[in-house]
């Protein structure tokens, strides 16, 4: 129970004086943005309502925030999954995967983010195309329920197609069966609804009916295939990218990908394009360039966090 | 004293030289490079002032400082004076003091140059401004009574910040939008530390927030706000100084390789992020560690990059230009800076072809010589191809630097606006207005990539014409 209390506490890690640090900034304490709850989803995947009032009034499906935890923290772009403007909120689903994503993950209701930045990116083009299935990969289904809800509201019939590599990675089918006509899930080990992946599914759905919409967010290969199985049918097909951003106001063209044998900028000419002109494999592996780093900078934080978790429970005791 | 000598004698005196970190340890840091001007040494420098009757140096200088008045109280030592008599002019010295190409402005105007070497007048600026924060801190300028008007400035960059500073002494309320989440825009994210540490930016900034300059931050101005909705919740005018836009690549197969950067990425990682401190900061960089660094492009953004490789550890860090060293457009400052820390110059070669491994990361450069033809538009001999000269340089990381286009959120969010070919705001060269009523823009922006205090220039400039428009001067009619 204690051990599971500290976890969760964002001073229960080695940034415990930077959380200090946030709270008594003066300069920058009116603009940081206090977390109103915090809920795991899945292992690693977690629900955050964040206070942004500005970025709640203003946000469409489709666009992004930019955050930065701390001081010291890095910029990192994440999808608004919702939002509630008399509340003043939005709400983003995270996977802690990098030091970043996991350090932020250990926050709680209370805790306070310094930066977040938003909306950015072109909002998602909606319209009535007819029958659109809107398919998410684990945490992309986060990214798919905004844009399948403007679908609905525009009128499509809506269907979802939720993957999961097992049952607890499903997520947010509740809230997808709220607003699309149909809702199937799949898991690749088949512990929950059919056993396969997303593109299963989908053929099946294109096999069986029209189809004139497909959305597909996740992981980098999940929409490289779906690309492939509406590109024989010629089917409109969107995918949301996810590069390595800096600044994301097109400053910095970190976030450069090839379009269409083009280059082209995710933050500002995005997040959104064609699936069938999109270079995955490039994308893939420029979102690789910083592995390296990245995994030193995990071991450095899990073995931190470890070692001011034991240090806190050995002060209790 | 500075009575007491003839103009010979002053001609006399060498110019004094900027006390610097070693070649051999600043390559290793990211400390200041240069040191600052003592008091002697720029009572020394001062002396050397002739005090012409009509001074051309100030005729060279984008914002119009007093500069024989400001050297003569130099001379007298009266370095507070001094940092009095520059303010009256420009309110950010510490910054142009380091930044300014002041070769190439007043000092190539200076009197005591053309027989011999100009005036100083960029250490004495910094000296002055420096002098002043540190011994009784920056000291205020008086405002002018309220006048009830309110300006919003979008952008924390060079022109925005003068352009605030002036109205805000004009008596007229300031609120200054940043879209990232710290202030001064190309001072912090681009500028190196090494050349304008980020204390520096932070006092003259917090001197304009003293003034009751309002700023925010992580505001996107087209997002957060659209500049119609300033100019509808209450602002009575809108400076835009958004500065830099999505960087130009070159074009040539390979420039998508991992390895491959723009300079605004890499110098905003290393500098705004602070990825030289990684993994102490979160952010990180190419690790340049032992590798091979090419910076393709001539200019001081050029420049910062190499250098700043070299100080993440690269064993060779080389700037590949196209023409020869006399077309480079970087400060001479910077150039001799850069080949004292080993930096290697490869002139009149252009890349053709970046190569990578098999997982995708940079390998190779292939440069193809040039040779130089006629002058082009731009005045400098127009590099051109040799056939058939094609060779390879092992690289691991490639840094482009060869400029901005235009940022595309205020053109997407504000069509109503003039604009040109190449998405640069239209404004009108004295009064730095837009087509749009209410509506003035500044510093890249308009010109595409420039120099901070060309920047500087159209804030001050702005801040003159939105003065008059709020005090009842329809400067829209005319049109």
């Amino acid at each position: 129970m204690l051990k599971n209390k500290y976890l969760e506490s964002s001073w229960g890690t080695s940034k415990w004086h930077y959380s200090w640090y946030r709270v008594f900034d003066i300069n920058n304490g009116f603009n940081m943005h206090k977390i109103i709850s915090a809920e795991f989803l899945a292992p690693n995947i977690k629900r955050f309502e964040i206070s942004a009032p500005k970025i709640a009034e203003k946000r469409k499906a489709g666009q992004f925030v930019i955050i930065r935890i701390n001081e010291v923290g890095e910029r990192i772009p994440l999808t608004i999954a919702d939002s509630d403007s008399s509340r003043g909120t939005i709400t983003i689903i995270v996977q802690g995967i990098g030091k970043t994503t996991k350090e932020l993950n250990s926050l709680v209701a209370g805790d306070y983010i310094s930066d977040v930045v938003g909306p950015l990116g072109k909002p998602s083009h909606i319209e009535n195309f007819g029958t659109a299935i809107s398919i998410g990969g684990g945490v992309g289904t986060a990214i798919a329920y905004p844009t399948a809800v403007a679908l609905k509201e525009a009128g499509n019939h809506t269907i979802s197609i939720i993957g999961g590599r097992t049952k607890e990675f499903v997520i947010l089918e509740k809230e997808m069966k709220e607003i699309c006509d149909e809702v199937f899930i799949t898991t690749d080990d088949g512990s929950y609804g059919k056993h396969g992946f997303v593109t299963d599914k989908l053929k099946e759905l294109i096999k069986q009916r029209k189809i004139d919409f497909v959305l597909a967010i996740g992981p980098i290969p999940m929409m490289k295939a779906v690309a492939e199985v509406t590109r024989e049918k010629n089917i409109p097909t969107v995918v949301s990218l996810n590069p390595v951003m800096v600044d994301g106001t097109g400053m910095c063209g970190g976030c450069r990908a090839t379009v269409d044998g083009k280059t082209i900028f995710v933050c500002v000419d995005g997040p959104e394009f064609d699936a069938h002109k999109v270079d995955f494999e490039t994308l893939g592996r420029r979102n690789g360039t910083y592995l390296m780093q990245e995994s030193d900078a995990l071991k450095n934080y899990e073995c931190e966090s470890e070692k001011a978790l034991s240090q806190k429970l050995t002060a209790t005791n | 004293m500075s009575g007491k000598i003839s103009n010979k004698e002053r001609m006399k005196i060498p110019r004094q030289l900027m006390p610097e970190q070693d070649s051999s340890i600043r390559r290793t840091n990211f400390n200041e490079v240069n040191l600052g001007f003592t008091e002697e040494l720029a009572k020394m420098e001062a002396m050397r002032c002739i005090q012409c009757p009509k001074p051309s140096c100030v005729e060279g200088c984008p914002v119009g400082v007093k500069i024989g008045d400001f050297i003569a109280l130099v001379a007298d030592g009266n370095y507070l004076g001094a940092a009095a008599k520059l303010k009256e002019d420009n309110l950010l010295p510490a910054i142009c003091g380091r930044v300014c190409p002041q070769e190439e402005q007043c000092e190539v105007k200076c009197v005591t140059g053309k027989k011999g070497e100009p005036v100083a007048i960029g250490r004495l600026e910094r000296f002055v401004a420096d002098y002043e924060r540190e011994t009784v801190g920056i000291r205020q300028p008086e405002l002018k009574p309220k006048t009830g008007k309110k300006v919003a400035i979008v952008g924390s960059g060079p022109a925005g910040l003068s352009c605030a500073g002036d109205l805000i002494q004009m008596g007229h309320d300031v609120t200054v939008f940043e879209a990232l989440h710290d202030l001064g825009g190309v001072l912090i994210y681009g500028i190196p530390e090494f050349r304008l540490p980020k204390s520096i930016v932070k006092a003259e900034i917090d001197s304009l927030k003293a003034l009751g300059v309002e700023f925010k931050t992580n505001s996107v101005i087209g997002f957060t706000d659209t500049v119609d909705e300033l100019l509808a919740n209450g602002y009575d005018s809108v400076f835009i100084a958004v500065g830099a836009g999505l960087p130009y690549f070159l074009n040539i197969p390979g420039e998508n390789l991992n390895g491959v950067y723009s300079s605004n990425e890499f110098l905003t990682r290393v500098n705004l992020m602070k990825a030289y401190r990684f993994p102490e900061y979160d952010t990180p960089v190419f690790n340049c560690k032992d590798k091979n660094v090419a910076v393709f492009g001539g200019g001081n953004t050029a420049m910062d990059a190499v250098r700043t490789s070299k100080r993440l550890g690269a064993k060779n860090s080389y700037i590949i230009y196209r023409r020869s060293d006399v077309e480079m457009p970087a400060r001479e400052e910077e150039i001799h800076h850069a080949k004292e820390e080993g930096i290697e110059f490869i002139f009149l070669s252009n890349p053709v072809k970046f190569t990578g491994d098999k997982d995708g990361w940079l390998r190779s450069v292939t440069l193809q010589r040039m040779e130089l033809g006629e002058p082009d538009a731009s005045g400098r001999r127009r590099p051109i191809p040799v056939s058939g000269s094609e060779y390879d340089i092992p690289i691991d990381m490639a840094v482009i630097a060869i400029g901005n286009g235009s940022n595309p959120i205020i053109q997407k969010t504000t069509p109503d606006m003039n604009y040109n070919k190449w998405g640069n705001i239209v404004a009108d060269e004295t009064t730095m207005r837009t087509s749009k009523v209410g509506v003035f823009a500044g510093g890249d922006i308009v010109t595409g990539g420039a120099t901070v205090i060309l920047a500087m220039g159209a804030g001050r400039k702005a801040a003159s014409a939105i003065n008059r428009y709020l005090l009842g001067e329809d400067l829209w009619l005319q049109s």
